[in-house]
């Protein structure tokens, strides 16, 4: 064998082995590259600034796979509910007029403790936790008893 | 009149003892009742009646038998505790009920002391009602206090032991009710529970336990039991069903439907059998309800084939997109976006469902449409994932590459060295 | 090996800490050659595997959170937020089968060679336990993305458990954290899974290692009995780690072809309170015990089938354990065939089985 296939040989085998511990090292780094969402919004999910919602208006956020409402009520009080109307499922909206939740469905009616007052809904919503820390939302699950 | 004041004094000074000592008795009132003369001779002799029932919620408050039969329960002398003297009443009979109950029931003042916001309109509201009418007139089959509450098993309505409580209501009409030789003069059908048990409402309270569906009392009264007349059905309806009837009653068939005295609700929907409603109940099909009146070739008919039409396009685009959706489930790529385009587009079916009360092709259209739109995006949005997930498999030709590569250089190295060792 | 001797960081390192010794083993270390030789490479695959899943793992880490809600939403969370969350899960999953399918061939290799004979008794007890091991590693690390097939396979598989005469309610109750699967048991075979079991494994896996390296490569009878210069062996560096190496690399590329190819599915997020699903089957390497217990009779002989079925299964396995302990003495050089037929006989009881598993 020549040393000129031999030279050859070992350039293919350092080529094939970095190559080899590229393909391992990129995906590896990039797993690690911390993604956008920075953890699966499990127990609590950021719904902004203080400031971006108005007195008296709520908002539809997102928690996971299931939407949230949150409610700055016109006493100025932060309050969130599951927004999956109790009837069929539909997504709740806050009413400024009534300041009762609303869903546009069939027009069931929720006061702002989610207690179903009016309309098909024939259970009240689930509360949700909301803290402000540093003037952020933050909404959390909240404890349940197992 | 000096006497008579101490008298009555030291009288409320010991009922009002009575009255601390149940109260500091707390939990245990049902040992007082084992002392009682009534009880324990009614027990040896075997003579309670078919339902007492120890946790009966008078008996629990303290009322024992000479609390509603009068009578005095500290005498061991069967003469002398049932002397009509000693306020002895005994059985009530049948038309007597209403009274032997409302006794106690109609008087906020002696109620107060037990439950300060229980109603004390029952009796009431009972003359008002068909089976209180009937009873003034002397009918004896009528349905009275005991006969809904039990006589001795009485419990509150939220306790689910009760005769009363909502999974147990459907039953509890249904004893008489449904009872064929029993309703025979009355000239009513009896299979109002048969058909209730198969409706929405029915299966939503029997089978999913859902107390927030209504029984029978939640459309014909409690005590005020009544059948709701025509005009009143469809505000029975409409008390949980808001949109429904504001649409229903906006639209130019309500107004038709008011002029012809037909019932709102009931003429497509049913009243016992309401069954959850189907797309097909519009359109020009079989199942069309809408046909009832209309003959082809009319504006209904024309609108409810174009109702039909928009309900069915975008349903089936919805069911075709959660199918995808499931399958980026499963194989776990991104669903959340999909998830929230398709519970929109259902919303938007929802809606138009709702709006199908209006009659109104173009209403339900533009509701059909946004589910359409986003049914759509969803579809394209699983799709994309679903590719992706294919399209992952690309960055494994560069990593088969280098390991092919080293594989051959490998097996060369191999041979290279065990050809030099042989020499 | 000149080239490393010359090389600088090693004669660092031997000034400081005389590397004679390991130098002179790998440079005498000889594995013979013959036409069994390509079982040898079974157990190094197995161990490829192991290290794969020990870094897949380690990266899993990263972003798995254990709870009811959590273990589901952070593995979906990582296959799909994750920059090839995905790949890492699906290569887990499928080193975790494969690894588990190759010390299964490894072992019957050695069974079937009879290397377990004196003097390598403890190297087959500690291969024996690792598989075991490794089938705990399965069983635990199958309930943490809290998917409905896993729940109800656990539900199964701890209700089996607890069938053990005496002890069995007890670990069963340990092992669930209660009475039934709940998100305390998540925690459990979270922290069974990526703590617990794989510092057993270590501890017996570095015996295992350090008794072949003792005793060095075993040699099959017919092999033991050529005249020496008929013997052929290779020096096992470099020529016999570059053949390893050279099947690591197959795998990984057989791996990485099922990962991507075949990647492993997140599954229906398991609901505590619905009812099991069809199908619910445990991994395929605990099939072919459940599947007996399964067809045991509810009741033999007045015991109950299962518990039979269980005790029975543990006597075997203890019996597996010892094999090099009781061989000599019911087959040994008078009946040679013995063993073989044995063998024979569990491998065909476990494809039945497993087959029958899985077509009912």
């Amino acid at each position: 064998m020549s040393v000129k296939r031999r030279k050859f040989l070992d350039y293919i085998l350092s080529l094939g082995f970095t190559g080899l511990v590229g393909s391992i090292i990129y995906p590896a780094l990039s797993y690690l590259k911390p993604p956008k969402q920075a953890e699966a919004a499990v127990n609590s999910v950021k719904a902004g600034k203080v400031n971006e919602i108005p007195v008296n208006s709520g908002k539809i956020v997102r928690f996971g796979r299931k939407p949230v409402i949150l409610i700055r009520t016109s006493t100025d009080e932060f309050i969130a509910f599951t927004a999956t109307c109790t009837h069929l499922g539909c997504i709740v909206q806050y009413r400024e007029d009534k300041q009762q939740i609303w869903c546009a469905c069939h027009n069931g009616l929720f006061d702002l403790k989610g207690r179903n007052i009016s309309g098909p809904p024939p259970r009240p919503l689930d509360p949700f936790l909301v803290q402000i820390i540093d003037d952020e939302i933050i909404i959390a699950k909240p404890k349940r008893m197992s | 009149m000096k006497i008579d004041k101490k008298i009555v004094i030291s009288i409320f000074i010991f009922f009002s003892l009575i009255f601390v000592s149940e109260i500091f008795a707390g939990d245990s009132p049902a040992e007082d009742f084992q002392t009682d003369e009534c009880y324990k001779c009614h027990l040896e002799n075997d003579a309670l009646p078919k339902d007492f029932n120890k946790e009966d919620i008078h008996l629990k408050s303290g009322l024992t038998c000479a609390g509603c039969h009068g009578g005095d329960a500290t005498k061991d002398d069967m003469d002398e505790a049932m002397d009509p003297k000693a306020g002895f009443i005994g059985k009530p009979t049948h038309e007597q009920i209403p009274s032997f109950c409302g006794k106690c029931h109609s008087h906020i003042q002696y109620m107060r002391k037990y439950r300060p916001r229980i109603p004390t309109d029952q009796e009431e509201q009972y003359y008002t009602s068909q089976h209180g009418m009937l009873l003034k007139k002397g009918d004896q089959k009528v349905a009275v206090c005991s006969s809904c509450h039990t006589s001795h098993s009485i419990f509150e309505v939220k306790d689910s032991r009760s005769s009363v409580y909502p999974l147990n209501v459907p039953e509890t009409c249904n004893r008489c009710h449904g009872d064929k030789e029993y309703m025979k003069n009355y000239k009513i059908p009896v299979d109002q529970y048969k058909k209730y048990a198969k409706s929405v409402h029915g299966i939503a309270l029997l089978k999913k336990q859902d107390t927030g569906a209504p029984a029978c009392n939640d459309c014909h009264g409690n005590h005020g039991a009544m059948p709701p007349g025509i005009s009143s059905t469809s505000f029975v309806c409409g008390e949980c069903h808001v949109n429904n009837l504001n649409y229903f009653n906006e639209s130019a068939m309500g107004k038709a439907f008011s002029e012809n005295e037909l019932h709102g609700c009931q003429e497509c929907h049913g009243s016992h059998e309401i069954e959850k409603p189907t797309d097909e109940m519009t359109g020009v099909g079989e199942e069309s309800v809408c046909l009832n009146c209309h003959d082809e070739g009319d504006d209904g008919y024309i609108a409810a084939k174009k109702i039909y039409e928009e309900l069915k396009s975008s349903v089936a685009l919805h069911d075709s997109a959660k199918i995808q959706l499931d399958v980026v489930k499963r194989i776990g790529m991104d669903d959340i976006d999909i998830g929230y385009k398709l519970q929109k587009a259902e919303q938007s079916i929802i809606k138009a469902r709702t709006l199908v009360h209006t009659f109104d092709p173009e209403k339900v259209a533009k509701e059909t449409n946004l589910s359409l739109k986003n049914s759509k995006e969803a579809l394209e949005l699983a799709q994309k994932e679903i590719k992706d997930a294919q399209i992952r498999r690309r960055g494994l030709g560069v990593a088969t590459f280098f390991i092919l590569l080293l594989i051959i250089a490998v097996y060369f190295k191999i041979r290279n060295i065990e050809a030099k060792g042989k020499n | 090996m000149d080239k490393i001797k010359n090389n600088k960081i090693f004669q660092w390192l031997h000034e400081r800490y005389n590397l004679e010794p390991i130098l002179e083993f790998v440079e005498h270390k000889q594995v013979p050659m013959h036409k069994h030789s390509i079982w040898y490479y079974t157990g190094g695959i197995t161990l490829f595997l192991f290290i794969i899943q020990v870094c897949t793992g380690i990266l899993l880490l990263f972003y798995y959170q254990p709870g009811v809600d959590s273990s589901y939403e952070s593995v979906r969370f990582l296959m799909t937020k994750v920059n090839f969350g995905w790949l890492i899960r699906s290569i887990h999953s499928w080193s975790a089968n494969l690894m588990v399918f190759f010390a299964f061939i490894h072992m019957f290799s050695v069974f079937f060679s009879e290397a377990f004979k004196k003097p390598r008794e403890l190297t087959w007890v500690s291969g024996f336990l690792m598989l075991l091991l490794a089938m705990g590693f399965g069983f635990s690390g199958y309930l943490l993305p809290w998917n409905e097939l896993a729940f109800f396979a656990t539900k199964v598989g701890t209700d089996i458990v607890g069938d053990v005469p005496v002890v069995g309610e007890l670990i069963k109750q340990l092992l669930r954290g209660g009475p039934d699967v709940t998100g305390s048991t998540i925690y459990r075979f979270y922290a069974i899974h990526v703590s617990i079991l794989p510092l057993i494994f270590l501890v017996v896996l570095g015996l295992h290692l350090l008794f072949i390296q003792r005793q060095g490569m075993h040699e099959p009878e017919f092999y033991e009995s050529l005249p020496p210069e008929e013997k052929h062996s290779i020096p096992f560096f470099p020529n016999f780690f570059l053949r390893d190496l050279l099947f690591w690399l197959l795998i990984l590329d057989v791996l990485l072809f099922l990962a991507v190819f075949f990647p492993w599915e997140l599954g229906i997020k398991a609901d505590l309170f619905s009812s099991a699903p069809a199908g619910i089957r445990p991994e395929w390497y605990f099939m072919f015990m459940f599947q007996s217990l399964k067809m045991i009779p509810a009741k033999v002989l007045g015991i109950e089938g299962e518990i039979l079925g269980i005790v029975f299964f543990g006597i075997l396995g203890l019996l597996w354990l010892t094999v090099p302990f009781w061989e000599t003495v019911i087959a040994g050089k008078k009946r040679p065939w013995l063993m073989k037929v044995i063998g024979l006989l569990a491998i065909i009881y476990m494809i039945a089985l497993t087959i029958i598993g899985y077509l009912v």
